[in-house]
């Protein structure tokens, strides 16, 4: 993928496909007739990037490693890819060392993210065994910088260890993002939906959970529910 | 009282729906269903040797509770042994709502999620939006102004409505009158600007949905002469007010370190002598080149949040002066017609619409303007895929919008980091061991709209 991509292969997980769109103007029903029906053109998120990462971001990657390297962990076993995209930084974490990379980033000298500012998930259903993402915004009021952990998790096993002992800010978020994500927290004090009624059934934000809606029907025209309009995308 | 044999009152206990809570019966007009009430399956007694353990349940309708705020509360006698929050009884799904519109509709959707703050809501999403575009830069000076007059009145409006219901639910009826009325001020600026009181939808990706309609100016700066006494008759009613101060001062006590675990940003940390304000740590929409003041005090309790957003609205006269002494003539959206949305809008006789010279444009003279129009309006415009978070400070805190696009023209997801949501977590540490009363007070100073927790 990177090939086509035309940009530098950095070892570590791949970027992700967001979609691919074909022909000129996007929705699939129905004849294009422009002349480029076979047009394809896709996009991607979450390419690795190479250092160096620019401006603050070199020097944070770098305490962040030499505290991962302290606490005695291979740097590439901790972190999957760093990505470095629209002036911010992601770290991808593997799930593992999710706990000792908040750690270190709360209490290093040289880190200090003070505050986390919750996490929320994003679902991929195509992303084959990373299909569930969590993503913790990270403030350091010390440094005024911020930075980001992502976690992915596949479906089938959509457990994350739970850091509302390190940030307890953390409590509500996760519990919201269990909600809507069903991404399992272990070691949350009380791992219970806190949007949708105790009894819900399903994961409303997943990408498989329907929208759901009503036909609108006004003077004898009817206009479909938001999830069946023609999509351009 | 007598019945028909027409039906029966037999009303189907278990069994008869196969639903042990909602029997039913037949009527002429069909079946009618009813919910009972059973007993309990097992009684148990209170845990032998313990005190008896009362739980009240406070909301969520309870006009004091600021919303459909649920407070389950574990008290022993006055004093609160425990505290919990239930939320969840505003979601509306705006988040997933927005995965089916285009990106520019999103913007009438995040307006209604804390809808008191509606410009900050509708600004941290276009920033982020923006910086996927690759267009922060370009936005024209006179929107960035304008988006910072709108987001400083706002945040007055925002605090008056704070002062008013944070009065009335701790009994001072009259701050609640002054502080909803001077707040129609600037909600009649917001109609004259936008069309609408609430719920805006103004602040556009790529700048403003329209330029300041003729008047507006002068009608602001009347407004900003009236403010600061009315502002002045509404806080005096509570500055030196014994009672107000006796059931705020001390109370809902939370300090630097608690706020920084919790994560809590806005009046409620900088009520702990720490001057955190993302306008001036993190600035945005040029808010580095205003001239204000981060109000702080060291007492971590109700009454100096209360002190610091009277000092709040103050700085942000001061800012809204300064937007007006700002703005010179020029463009209010992107110029990059891909982008931006090709009409003005502007009022006519049947309301507010496309602007007349708009329409003769599309309709009399350039086809493909018209088929531009129509497909930017329908299809949306395509936004690089990637993700971004943008911050603003909201009156209540940091207000995260977090955006992922797949390239497509709608977006992908969108996730709202409320300031409310994230501080009602400080609930308990600020009112378990207190009295009943001072929790009213702790949550009226947290300030959070239901709206925004829930979204």
């Amino acid at each position: 993928m990177s090939e086509n991509l035309n940009l530098p292969i950095v070892p570590g997980a791949a970027p992700v496909t967001m979609h691919t769109k074909q022909g000129m103007f996007g929705p699939s029903a129905g004849g294009d007739t422009s002349g480029f029906g076979g047009l394809v053109e896709s996009f991607a998120i979450g390419v690795p990037a190479a250092r160096p990462y620019g401006g603050d971001f070199d020097i944070v990657a770098d305490a962040a490693e030499e505290a991962i390297k302290g606490a005695g962990l291979a740097v590439n076993d901790v972190f999957e890819k760093v990505v470095v995209a629209h002036g911010e930084i992601t770290f991808h974490v593997r799930r593992e060392h999710l706990r000792t990379v908040a750690k270190i980033f709360r209490d290093e000298p040289a880190l200090r993210f003070e505050m986390c500012m919750g996490v929320n998930g994003v679902h991929y259903p195509f992303e084959t065994g990373r299909e569930l993402h969590a993503i913790y915004p990270m403030l350091s009021l010390s440094y005024n910088r911020r930075v980001r952990l992502e976690v992915s998790v596949p479906d089938a096993d959509p457990h994350i260890p739970s850091i509302v002992d390190i940030y307890p800010a953390n409590n509500w978020h996760e519990r919201e993002t269990w909600d809507f994500f069903g991404i399992i927290f272990d070691g949350h004090p009380g791992l219970t939906r806190i949007e949708m009624p105790d009894d819900w059934p399903g994961h409303p934000q997943r990408k498989d959970y329907p929208l759901g809606g009503i036909d609108i029907e006004y003077k004898g025209a009817t206009t479909p529910a938001p999830d069946k309009r023609r999509s351009y995308s | 009282m007598s019945h028909d044999t027409e039906y029966t009152t037999d009303f189907g206990s278990a069994g008869d729906a196969g639903d042990a809570y909602a029997g039913g019966f037949e009527t002429t007009t069909g079946r009618v269903h009813t919910v009972t009430g059973q007993d309990w399956d097992v009684v148990r007694g209170a845990e032998p040797g313990k005190k008896e353990r009362v739980v009240v349940n406070m909301g969520p309708q309870h006009p004091s509770t600021h919303g459909v705020l649920r407070l389950i509360l574990e008290l022993d006698g006055e004093t609160v042994t425990q505290a919990r929050c239930g939320i969840g009884y505003l979601h509306t799904g705006i988040e997933k709502n927005m995965e089916y519109r285009t990106w520019t509709q999103g913007v009438t959707f995040v307006t209604r999620m804390d809808y008191l703050t509606p410009f900050f809501n509708e600004t941290a999403y276009c920033l982020a939006v923006e910086k996927l575009l690759g267009i922060t830069d370009q936005i024209p000076d006179r929107a960035n102004v304008i988006r910072v007059m709108m987001m400083e009145l706002n945040r007055i409006s925002s605090h008056l409505v704070c002062l008013a219901t944070g009065g009335m639910e701790l009994g001072a009826l009259s701050a609640m009158i002054f502080g909803f009325r001077e707040r129609e001020l600037i909600l009649d600026l917001f109609e004259m600007v936008t069309g609408l009181r609430m719920n805006s939808a103004y602040v556009r990706p790529g700048g403003v949905a329209q330029d300041l309609p003729a008047g507006a100016e002068e009608k602001i700066r009347e407004t900003m002469k009236m403010l600061p006494g009315r502002l002045k008759d509404t806080s005096d009613l509570l500055v030196d007010n014994s009672i107000w101060v006796a059931r705020t001062q001390g109370t809902g006590f939370l300090d630097l370190p608690s706020c920084m675990a919790l994560g809590i940003t806005g009046p409620v940390l900088r009520s702990t002598g720490y001057a955190h304000d993302l306008r001036k740590t993190q600035p945005y929409c040029g808010y580095e080149t205003y001239d204000f003041n981060v109000p702080t005090v060291d007492t971590a309790d109700v009454y100096g949040r209360f002190l610091i957003r009277i000092a709040e609205m103050a700085e942000s006269m001061k800012i809204v002066q300064q937007c007006l002494e700002r703005l010179e003539p020029g463009p209010v959206m992107v110029d990059d017609p891909r982008i931006a949305w090709p009409a003005q809008l502007s009022v006519g006789s049947d309301g507010q619409g496309n602007s007349a010279s708009h329409i003769k444009k599309i309709m009399a003279e350039s086809m493909e303007a018209l088929i531009h129009h129509f497909k930017l309006v329908t299809e949306g415009f395509r936004v690089p895929a990637g993700q971004a978070y943008a911050a603003v400070e909201s009156p209540r805190g940091e207000l995260g919008a977090f955006v992922v696009s797949d390239g497509g023209t709608r977006p992908y997801r969108v996730h709202f980091r409320d300031p409310s949501f994230n501080n009602l977590q400080a609930t308990p540490a600020m009112s378990e061991g207190g009295q009943v009363a001072d929790i009213i007070a702790a949550v009226a100073s947290i300030d959070p709209v239901m709206g925004g927790v829930d979204r």
